[in-house]
């Protein structure tokens, strides 16, 4: 199969690529040709006329929760890589958090197999502890070999230090990061931040200071045992300013934001709508002051979605009874371009930086290049084109997100891989 | 004139004009209270749905007594335990309820916020009659309207909320309302009791009881809620009410008349002694008539909004 992306701008800064009004020539899901194609390449192709539109190496969301096994009423690996695709990414890491957890090589075999066909890669990442209750440290080693790219409890912290110590030790033999949900156990299960709106508002709070007591604890274990953590969804000022400060000392953390934390405050809360309900909860303009500052200078290495699929009837609860978080694959990519790009916070470099290669590298996965020969991994994205979100668009199974009816800027096109091409809500060989 | 706002989710919002209104409707209506027949025919024809989803008597009977009174036609729903723990959602129970063509809804729920989700799911007016540790609407009337039947005005008033400020729903409603109507207004308690940043709301924080009294010409006692979390919040009832009780010796050392309210029911001996509790200073308990009035100028100006 011949598939030809005719007039794009080429761009991925991990090979120092970037290249305007170029043609691609993809045969049987590689790059056959990159430049001026001629009669002959284009002969018998399916020709898409992209007109300045940009090629980026896949985009990859690190944080997504898929349901399966377990919950597959609110999202499957399927519906789920097919939100992801239509989000514009080729690649995901899954949470462990599911029924039964990530905790072993069958779970974790259950889950690649159940992706094994689909455009979207889906890597999995595998519980710290057995049934992430922080006792028992999971199979590792065999979690590894079933295809593992890092370990979490997500959802909670590691319970202790020392089961912590132990896991980054363990973990150390593999290269893999610790992925680390972080908030103190003792003060967790409020409903919203601790700031004047929690008070105004009379739901239970959750200090900031609950997450940085984590934070600190997980970069001096880091330091301690030399081996890599990974702070998902940073949401706090306090926190940023530690991973800024341990990244200068070489300490081996990196950090990810989520669309929400760096576009709400907790101001939204005041809807009482469960669907701006979250863990980390939505914070103040300070937090989000800071987050800002912390992805352009670095200290926040990657954006990920925290991709949270929930019921209808779970989310439509008591905001106090309803489960925390939103889905976001197929919201990212506009949240990130409209208030990150567009509000030049961040270069198109950086962008790509953020949301395609520094996730992998993380994760040590291999960055897809663009070069004749290799496998076609790629985003399009239109980073100018002004849409609004529609939920009732989105292929999650799930619509739980506070973002429907918004106005974006930037949007994914489509995306190749593994011989496969997501174009206008299709899937197809090419 | 009528209510600028067809729900009372709290005082927050509410201005000086309608709060005015709501407590001389109430005015009325308490001489009402007082004739041989006490019922009026302004609700006939209007359903009023009680909807509790947590257990309370004083609240419950006050308003249903205020529905009886105008002559509406009351039903009492009582759902023990949440939504959750009967596995039927709130939107259903109340989507339900609204398939009995109702006209107001009086809530009471231990989550905040369920009195705004009702406004978007159900069609009536919504009264607020408590929810979580957030607002108690009616409770601060009734409270602001004891205080203006005592003492003739709200306006230049220096009032004192005392005790457990961060679980309590009625502070918040007291807070926002007595500021309206010209109040000033400070909270006193034990420091882990009130709320993180109060201070952006322009009230000022005491943390000693015999200066609260000393500069106060109202104190408001809340209940310490003994049954539930609150007493992880203060080393043991002994000091508490050592340090923020109020009793006989504490009154007398101030040398001056103060007024005290407390909501209901008092826990004897631990935030007000028996001997306040009983004794002949100004000291106003459990409202009920009071309230009554003050809910029946609720139902009756919303109810009459059409």
């Amino acid at each position: 199969m011949k598939l030809v992306l005719k007039n794009v701008n080429l761009l991925n800064p991990d090979q120092n690529l970037n290249q305007e009004n170029v043609s691609i020539l993809i045969v049987d899901g590689k790059f056959k040709k990159i430049g001026n194609l001629v009669d002959s390449d284009t002969n018998n192709a399916t020709v898409l006329e992209l007109d300045g539109k940009l090629v980026v190496p896949g985009l990859f969301d690190m944080h997504v929760h898929l349901r399966e096994p377990g919950r597959e009423d609110e999202e499957t690996v399927i519906t789920g890589c097919n939100s992801a695709a239509n989000g514009g990414f080729t690649g995901i890491a899954c949470m462990p958090n599911t029924e039964p957890a990530i905790d072993s090589a069958e779970v974790a075999s259950f889950i690649k197999k159940q992706a094994a066909n689909h455009l979207v890669e889906v890597y999995p990442i595998g519980a710290v502890t057995i049934g992430r209750k922080g006792e028992t440290l999971s199979p590792m080693a065999e979690l590894k070999d079933a295809g593992v790219v890092a370990f979490s409890d997500d959802g909670v912290s590691v319970k202790t230090a020392s089961i912590l110590k132990r896991a980054l030790e363990y973990a150390k033999m593999f290269n893999l990061p610790i992925i680390e949900h972080c908030e103190d156990e003792s003060l967790a299960g409020g409903a919203m931040n601790e700031s004047i709106n929690s008070t105004l508002l009379g739901l239970p709070p959750i200090p900031s200071v609950a997450e940085d007591l984590i934070v600190m604890r997980d970069i001096l274990m880091a330091e301690y045992t030399d081996s890599k953590v990974h702070i998902a969804h940073i949401s706090s000022k306090k926190s940023v300013e530690m991973v800024r400060e341990a990244k200068k000392k070489f300490i081996k953390v990196t950090a990810e934001v989520t669309p929400h934390h760096f576009s709400l405050t907790d101001d939204v809360v005041k809807t009482y709508d469960p669907n701006v309900k979250m863990n980390p909860p939505l914070r103040t303009k300070a937090d989000v002051d800071e987050i800002i500052k912390g992805l352009k200078d670095g200290t926040i290495d990657c954006i990920a979605s925290d991709h949270a699929p929930h019921s209808l009837e779970e989310k439509e609860m008591e905001f106090e009874y309803a489960p925390n978080g939103i889905i976001g694959l197929e919201t990212e990519v506009g949240l990130a371009f409209t208030e990150l790009y567009h509000k030049k916070v961040l270069t198109i470099e950086q962008m790509i930086e953020k949301l395609s290669i520094n996730p992998r590298k993380i994760l040590n996965i291999q960055v897809p290049q663009i070069k004749e020969g290799e496998t076609a991994n790629l985003t399009i994205l239109d980073v100018d084109a002004v849409w609004t979100v529609d939920k009732k668009k989105f292929l999650s199974k799930s619509v739980n997100t506070p973002f429907d009816k918004k106005l974006l800027t930037g949007k994914p096109i489509g995306v190749i891989n593994k011989n496969m091409m997501f174009f206008e809500g299709n899937i197809s060989k090419v | 004139m009528p209510l600028s706002n067809r729900h009372l989710l709290g005082l927050k919002d509410v201005s000086r004009e309608d709060i005015q209104l709501i407590l001389d409707t109430a005015t009325t209506f308490r001489e009402i209270l007082e004739r041989p027949i006490k019922k009026v025919p302004t609700l006939q024809g209007k359903t009023v749905v009680n909807l509790f989803y947590e257990s309370s008597t004083r609240t419950r009977i006050s308003f249903e007594l205020a529905e009886k009174r105008l002559s509406a036609d009351s039903i009492n729903f009582a759902v023990s335990g949440s939504s959750v723990s009967k596995g039927e959602t709130l939107k259903d129970t109340v989507k339900n309820i609204e398939a009995m063509k109702v006209d107001m809804i009086v809530v009471r729920h231990a989550a905040a916020g369920v009195p705004k989700m009702l406004t978007r799911i159900s069609n009536a007016n919504v009264i607020n009659a408590g929810d979580g540790i957030h607002e108690h609407p009616t409770q601060g009337l009734l409270d602001m309207y004891s205080i203006r039947e005592k003492l003739g005005k709200l306006e230049g008033l220096k009032v004192c909320i005392v005790g457990d400020v961060a679980h309590s729903r009625v502070a918040l409603s007291n807070i926002y309302g007595l500021k309206t109507m010209g109040a000033k207004v400070s909270v006193c308690g034990p420091s882990t009791m009130i709320p993180k940043y109060i201070e952006e709301l322009g009230v000022d924080v005491i943390y000693n009881i015999d200066e609260a009294i000393q500069e106060n010409d109202v104190l408001n006692v809340l209940r310490i809620q003994l049954e539930r979390k609150a007493r992880e919040y203060f080393p043991s009832i002994r000091e508490y009410s050592r340090y923020f009780g109020i009793d006989k010796a504490r009154l007398e050392k101030s040398g001056k008349d103060i007024l005290i309210l407390h909501p209901g029911p008092i826990n004897r001996g631990v935030e007000i002694s028996s001997e306040v509790a009983d004794g002949t200073s100004q000291i106003i308990l459990n409202q009920v008539t009071n309230g009554v009035a003050v809910r029946m100028a609720v139902l009756y100006l919303l109810g009459t909004l059409n």
